[in-house]
């Protein structure tokens, strides 16, 4: 063990919010480090971000940089809205690691090395002359190294319990975690109490686990290592119930919430697909619920499976992501003229193709509003935090059943493996959902499948219903009756009357409000989805520095929300930030004739907060 | 599968308002016909009916039959039956295909459904050739086939339907044919009664593009040299008693029946997967009779609809809106005072 300079001090520094870097190779188990961390600051009381990022190989090849996962967490005891651009701490387990991310590391931030992941092999492996370890050649001179063996650390800790030599270094994540736990004055109950869940058969592996946990909490304490720990104040937050959440998390339990609170089960029908499959696993938890999940053998399979169980009068959802859409495109057609309820989760991945799996992306916006042959309409809402995926999909269900119709919910990658506190939102505070099926025959009169209420939206007769035996399918109906029609004005009335009901949507919708500033603000910038967290968190420092600049953050997007356009229209300047190469912004200049400006980022990455800012201050000085 | 009060309706109830728009003469009738004849004699009530299609000349069948129904999208009315069935396991839900809707587009679906065997049936209207779009050649077209997507003849090796279902593992495997309305109606009901996916295929003769591709099959004098019905139990005979089937070791082979004697014949045991197996084969030679009947029925199996159920059952939480708040904080919560 040395150090590269001088002890800080030897106090605790108070800080208001640090950013967090776990980095190493994808084996190395550094997701599990971070989600722990994750979880303990967050039921000590910080507000946290989390920002896991990882290949899309369940292995890439060890020690490369390809290889190198990481997990980026913000902690602080005010408001946390993004994972943060640059950090303070990067932990890296190898040099790959290092290289891979060491340009976003603060100046004079804090660098703890494995030096056992500096060896010849990793130096080559990640395309570092060997002769040069970084760690020795003073190009770090500018951040303060810690270096320790923790390879060989770990498994001098575990020797006593006799795992192999594999199973021993497998422990170096928890070694690792216990001197983080120490740096940060955490407490390691939390972790403990998992590891002797998760390997609650395995007595060995969680005893030599825990052991790894506590010799790493206690090499930072005697080590002298580091010369200050970190205080980081629990935030302050309203009474309440919390926990820590993540997006796919949140979009499982909305659902399943609107399906308890309307009294109709789900069926959900999917395929395997990153970054969304993490809500096929929490649903089919669920059976006790009256849940039917159901495993296609396709995406195909996955919605039309969920469209007959819709028919049936269970609630019919279906998830996945952009490629797996584009292929429940046709359904999507299918659900839209039956005008059967239906719930499309699209966890947006960057694309086109297979693209990057698990790198988040808001690529899909234009196929979710328009992806379809014919006049086919669908209401789009999108998630904007990951606790925002739970109020959200449970709206995505309200609006399905209440209007009868298909609606497609956005999320991301970011958003899916990204975990925030939540207070928690009980059944009773949600907002009620009547449902639209018809159980029982009204007294002598004859059903019409494709008769309408005042939203437009049409009754259904369930199959078993006596008396009301009809046919739908997805050749034109002619009005009321349902029947086949190949008439020219019906059909025009029909996708009028199919358009006008998704529009009849915003009418139960929220009026749109300002994130930041007001209508005479000197500028705009409107954003959807998960990037509300950096654009938000530009925009108050662009106000705090004196630039009069409002935010309008946008979740319904199809309709947009009624008070939107007298929103925007005295602007001068409007920008529109988003993922992609230019969505959203389509449908601004399309709707309100506006020469909105894009700030676009197409990187698999979210915007760092400063990227937000400098184009804004290029732009408006 | 019985619903406890079956109300009483007869083939006229179930007669829809819309006109058939099946070209006159297409075997369509004849299946449509059986099925209104079969419908009221099973154990459910008209509104418990549910016929589900996907796309093609077949397919237009649920707007002529007064239960529930819905024509959905090309190939894809299996995984919408299954959806709908493990659902609402108490309807009787049958599936209207054919060979291209099945076979083709929905070829994927039609296997995977017959591996999970929910208690669905489906009807395989097979008229080897896609009539709806106007000609063109199908999976079960023969090689050599012209059309007018083939000009020179098909190159494309034809689907044996009734192997594929027992190579998916199929738990009830029957052939029919449009010509013969008694024999429909003895396997529709077969198929009902089967706990499990029943797959059906029916010959239909396609009269404006493919006429007479079964003809060999329905003509007087070929008919009974180039078919056998096979019964449980019963010996393979056919050629109007003149000839029968013995097995040789795992051939099959024709040999005339002398003085009446059917003890060498090789008894049909629709329970045998293997002998159900060698029956489809019969399907590459021409020197053997087309079997039709149920060729393979096994009720052994769970179906899906029952084994997801049953989880459910075993799962279930009385009080969702309790056990829903618990779960929201039961990972990991804290409270804040």
């Amino acid at each position: 063990m040395h150090q590269n300079k001088e002890a800080v001090s030897d106090t605790i520094k108070h800080e208001q919010h640090v950013v967090i870097k776990f980095a190493g190779d994808s084996g190395d188990g550094v997701q599990l480090t971070g989600t722990q961390f994750a979880e303990t600051s967050a039921l000590f009381g910080n507000d946290i971000a989390t920002f896991p990022d990882f290949p899309a190989e369940i292995r890439a090849p060890i020690g490369t940089l390809p290889g190198v996962s990481g997990f980026q967490l913000h902690i602080g005891s005010n408001e946390i809205l993004t994972p943060g651009d640059t950090y303070d701490v990067l932990v890296a387990l190898n040099a790959a690691a290092l290289k891979v991310n060491l340009k976003s590391l603060k100046p004079n931030g804090i660098i703890i090395a494995n030096s056992d992941g500096f060896d010849e092999k990793n130096l080559r492996l990640a395309k570092i002359d060997e002769n040069d370890n970084p760690l020795h050649n003073g190009s770090l001179d500018a951040y303060q190294v810690f270096t320790a063996d923790i390879t060989k650390l770990t498994k001098l800790a575990v020797a006593e319990f006799g795992l192999g030599n594999k199973e021993a270094e497998r422990c170096k994540n928890m070694y690792v975690l216990g001197l983080v736990y120490w740096l940060f004055d955490r407490n390691m109950q939390h972790s403990i109490n998992f590891i002797e869940k998760q390997f609650s058969k395995k007595e060995l592996v969680a005893k030599s686990n825990i052991k790894a946990l506590q010799a790493g909490y206690h090499f930072g304490e005697t080590s002298e290592m580091f010369g200050n720990r970190f205080e980081i104040a629990a935030a302050v937050y309203a009474k309440g119930t919390y926990r820590s959440i993540n997006g796919n998390q949140a979009t499982a339990l909305g659902l399943l919430g609107a399906s308890v609170k309307s009294g109709i089960p789900i069926f959900l029908g999917t395929y395997p697909i990153t970054p969304a499959s993490d809500i096929l696993h929490e649903l089919s938890k669920h059976k006790g619920f009256d849940l039917i999940s159901f495993q296609a053998e396709d995406e195909i399979s996955g919605i039309c499976a969920a469209i007959g169980a819709s028919y049936g009068g269970r609630l019919g959802v279906t998830t996945s992501s952009g490629p797996g859409i584009a292929l429940k495109t046709e359904a999507i057609g299918l659900a839209t003229m039956l005008e059967l309820p239906l719930v499309i989760c699209n966890i947006q991945r960057g694309g086109p193709s297979t693209g990057l799996p698990t790198k988040t992306e808001q690529s899909d916006l234009l196929q979710a509003l328009y992806g379809r042959n014919g006049e086919c309409p669908l209401v789009v809402i999108a998630a904007s935090t990951p606790a925002d995926c739970y109020e959200m999909s449970y709206m995505a269900v309200k609006i399905a059943i209440e209007h009868t119709v298909p609606v497609m919910f956005l999320s991301d990658g970011y958003l899916a493996t990204g975990a925030q506190p939540w207070m928690i939102k009980t059944l009773d505070e949600m907002p009620e959902i009547s449902s639209h099926f018809i159980r029982k025959a009204d007294e002598g009169k004859p059903y019409q499948p494709y008769a309408r209420n005042e939203n437009l939206s049409r009754d259904h007769a369930v199959p078993g219903t006596p008396g009301m035996e009809h046919r739908i399918g997805g050749l034109e109906k002619e009005n009321i009756t349902g029947n086949i029609s190949y008439d020219a004005a019906n059909h025009e009335l029909m996708v009028k009357l199919r358009a006008q009901k998704v529009m009849n949507v915003a009418d139960t919708l929220p009026l749109q409000t300002f994130e930041h500033g007001n209508k005479d603000s000197k500028a705009l910038i409107i954003g959807w989805g998960s990037t509300f967290g950096s654009i938000s968190t530009a925009t108050k420092e662009l106000r705090e520095e004196g630039i009069d600049i409002a935010h309008i953050h946008l979740k319904y997007i199809n309709p947009l929300p009624r008070n939107l356009g007298e929103m925007i229209k005295n602007f001068d300047h409007v920008f529109v930030a988003e993922l992609n190469n230019g969505q959203l912004i389509r449908l601004i200049r399309d709707q309100f004739l506006k020469d909105a400006k894009g700030i676009n980022k197409i990187q698999g990455q979210p915007f760092q907060i400063t990227e937000i800012k400098d184009i804004l201050k290029h732009n408006l000085q | 599968m019985e619903t406890a009060h079956k109300t009483i309706f007869t083939s006229k109830d179930l007669e829809t308002d819309q006109e058939v728009r099946w070209c006159p003469g297409c075997g369509d009738y004849a299946i449509l016909s059986s099925l209104k004849k079969v419908l009221p004699e099973l154990n459910h009530s008209k509104e418990d009916f549910v016929f589900v299609s996907g796309i093609g000349c077949s397919s237009r069948l649920p707007y002529y039959m007064d239960t529930y129904g819905m024509h959905s999208i090309h190939g894809r009315a299996t995984a919408i039956a299954l959806g709908l069935k493990t659902s609402r396991p108490e309807l009787s839900v049958w599936v209207i295909t054919g060979d291209g809707d099945a076979l083709s587009i929905g070829g994927n679906h039609l296997i995977h459904t017959l591996r999970r065997n929910p208690n669905l049936n489906i009807l395989l209207f097979n008229n080897q050739i896609y009539g709806l779009t106007k000609g063109q050649y199908s999976p079960t077209s023969e090689i050599g086939k012209i059309t007018k997507s083939s000009p020179i003849g098909t190159v494309d090796s034809p689907f044996n339907p009734i192997a594929l279902a027992l190579g998916a593992n199929g738990t009830f495997v029957a052939r029919t044919l449009d010509r013969d309305p008694k024999h429909q109606q003895e396997i529709y009901k077969r198929a009902y009664y089967h706990t499990g996916c029943s797959f059906v295929e029916v010959y239909q003769n396609c009269n404006v593009f493919n006429d007479g591709a079964f003809e060999i099959m329905t003509e007087k004098d070929s008919k009974s040299f180039s078919t056998i019905f096979v019964e449980h139990g019963k010996p393979l005979v056919f050629a109007n008693g003149t000839k029968g089937i013995v097995l040789d070791g795992l051939q099959a082979k024709v040999i005339d029946i002398v003085d009446g004697s059917t003890d060498e014949l090789w008894l049909h045991d629709e329970t045998d997967p293997m002998k159900a197996y060698i029956l489809s084969r019969f399907f590459d030679n021409d020197a053997l009779p087309r079997p039709f009947g149920v060729l393979f029925a096994d009720s052994s199996k769970p179906c899906l609809d029952t084994l997801i159920q049953d989880q459910l059952k075993d799962k279930r939480i009385e009080n969702k809106t309790i056990a829903f708040n618990d779960l929201l904080k039961s990972r990991n919560s804290w409270e804040v005072q």
